[in-house]
């Protein structure tokens, strides 16, 4: 019934959207941000532990639709273990796949990403899978007010 | 028309046979926004295409077609909604400007630090922010009356919060977010014993309830014509006249002056006092072409329609498991919000869409109502006079299959 959707709404998504990884909050975090999409009331809290610049850990709280919340799911698998470099280079690949500038991003560097591409041709849904990402980008610069995709 | 027959009435709309995905379109976002009668596209090629120039101005024959028509459009707004006067009928650009001008005028002029403004729970940021703004301005209190579970307002608190300092009551006629129909004749009895005056918010009411602005004896009345089957950027603000013969102008400009000298300047009469520049002349006669096509149908037989297409879609979605009605008010208009079980409002529009079904999914410019029922958002179908059964069976399907997808 919904085979146009299968490009924006992949199993993985599903599967991340009902068992969310990463879902709890880091009591000893190093940074914490809180990012809030008003036009559809997302909201979630982003956790990092660090090491020097190493990410040693990743989780998040708050309620969203599935697509913002299997963004934020995958983005703190993949980000653990990974260098502030590292991690920013991932959000400028991950921006550059969702709003669909560049056609040719890096689908190696992006992995398991990729899954969220499909938000590129649904333009009212791309800010849901980009503030898991623009809350990352929010620790990493180590701001501490809360961030709004409006 | 005699019968209400829903298969014409949908002949008279050509959007509706517009193909979403590949899908028909199911237009269930009337609270949004509705669809517009060929009647009123072609009033406005016509005066485009033979009638155009600008009102109130010249001597020359276009002039005076234009503004025949565009005055003649003010009267079948007096008489929709009863006015006593045309000189009642102050066109502006949508319901959101009708109470930005009340506040900013009659506000202005009448409230004071410390004096109090009512409002409920449940109304459109569209009836909040311009009144925060003016008590910002004057030290004035915004002051909220409480809704119940159901979403109906709490009259009792609502009586209480009437006081010696309470200098305007704004509650909307029919809420966007749940459909909830204010008691609107007592809330004014109430006010107005305590010589309190009432504006109603009409946006939503406006396509579903007949409205008489005499017998309600609401002092404003504001709505916006896009929701009427009109074009946008036309919008009303009723005011009785003794209250806006003595309220100072919104905007200055052109057409609002009578005379004007580098010292002073004396203002037109009403309406014209609070409609300054170059009105929005084509879509205004559009509106009037608007209320032409709803009077031919008749208010009860759409009002009856759209109550079956409510009774219908409400006994449906019970039975759907894990599907919350958010507001059920006794008194109802045409909108049916709900929340799934798990599956996000947004995640529930771009599905629907998938199948050619247009909803709304969101905050419906009403946070406060979303904070009240902890809700993010809400998903919303709303309907109007061109709506079946049969769209509504579809909805309920779709409503389904995403369920089973989302697992």
């Amino acid at each position: 019934m919904f085979d146009d959707l299968r490009d924006l709404y992949q199993e993985v998504i599903f599967d991340h959207n009902r068992n969310p990884r990463n879902f709890r909050v880091i009591d000893d975090a190093d940074r914490k941000v809180e990012g809030f999409n008003p036009l559809c009331g997302d909201r979630l809290t982003l956790y990092l532990k660090m090491d020097g610049d190493v990410i040693t850990d990743a989780s998040f709280q708050g309620s969203g639709c599935a697509i913002s919340t299997a963004s934020v799911s995958l983005m703190t698998e993949i980000i653990k273990g990974k260098t502030e470099q590292e991690a920013d280079a991932l959000f400028k690949q991950f921006h550059e796949m969702t709003t669909g500038k560049d056609e040719h991003f890096n689908l190696e560097a992006i992995g398991k990403l990729a899954v969220l591409a499909g938000v590129r041709e649904y333009p009212a849904r791309v800010k849901c899978a980009t503030l898991a990402w623009h809350t990352l980008d929010a620790a990493l610069k180590n701001q501490q007010q809360a961030i709004s995709t409006e | 028309m005699t019968v209400f027959d829903v298969e014409k009435i949908r002949q008279d709309f050509p959007i509706l046979k517009e193909k979403i995905r590949g899908k028909d379109l199911v237009y269930l976002d009337n609270a949004a926004t509705c669809q517009k009668p060929q009647a009123v596209i072609d009033s406005i090629v016509q005066v485009y295409s033979h009638d155009y120039a600008n009102v109130h101005r010249g001597v020359h024959t276009l002039s005076v077609r234009s503004t025949d028509k565009f005055e003649a459009a003010r009267t079948k707004v007096k008489e929709f909604i009863n006015a006593a006067s045309d000189k009642e009928i102050i066109f502006v650009k949508g319901a959101t400007e009708a109470v930005n001008l009340v506040a900013q005028t009659y506000g202005k002029a009448n409230i004071k630090a410390g004096d109090e403004i009512v409002i409920t729970a449940m109304e459109h940021h569209s009836n909040i922010v311009p009144w925060q703004m003016l008590c910002e301005q004057t030290g004035s209190v915004l002051r909220v009356a409480p809704i119940n579970q159901t979403g109906e307002l709490i009259f009792a608190e609502f009586e209480q919060l009437l006081n010696e300092k309470t200098k305007l009551v704004a509650v909307v006629h029919m809420s966007n977010a749940l459909g909830t129909i204010n008691p609107v004749k007592a809330i004014i009895e109430a006010a107005h014993s305590k010589n309190i005056p009432v504006l109603l918010d009409g946006a939503q009411a406006i396509p579903h309830i007949a409205v008489d602005v005499q017998a309600l004896d609401c002092d404003f009345y504001v709505f916006s014509g896009h929701k009427l089957y009109a074009p946008t950027g036309t919008g009303v603000l009723y005011g009785k006249q003794a209250l806006l013969e003595v309220m100072p102008p919104y905007q200055g400009g052109g057409d609002m002056i009578r005379k004007v000298t580098f010292t002073e300047t004396e203002y037109n009469t009403l309406p014209y006092k609070f409609e300054a520049g170059t009105p929005n002349i084509a879509d205004v006669i559009g509106l009037g072409a608007a209320i032409d096509y709803i009077n031919a149908i008749g208010m009860p037989a759409i009002a009856a329609h759209e109550a079956e297409l409510l009774d219908y879609a409400t006994t449906k979605a019970r039975t759907i498991k894990g599907l919350r009605i958010i507001g059920e008010a006794e008194e109802k208009g045409a909108i049916l919000s709900f929340v799934l079980d798990k599956i996000h409002p947004h995640d529930i529009g771009t599905m629907l869409d998938s199948l050619g079904i247009a909803i709304r999914a969101g905050h419906h410019c009403a946070m406060p109502v979303m904070d009240f029922y902890n809700v993010p958002a809400t998903a919303r179908a709303s309907f109007a006079l061109y709506n079946t059964r049969q769209e509504i069976d579809v909805l309920m399907n779709g409503i389904e299959s995403l369920i089973e997808v989302f697992g």
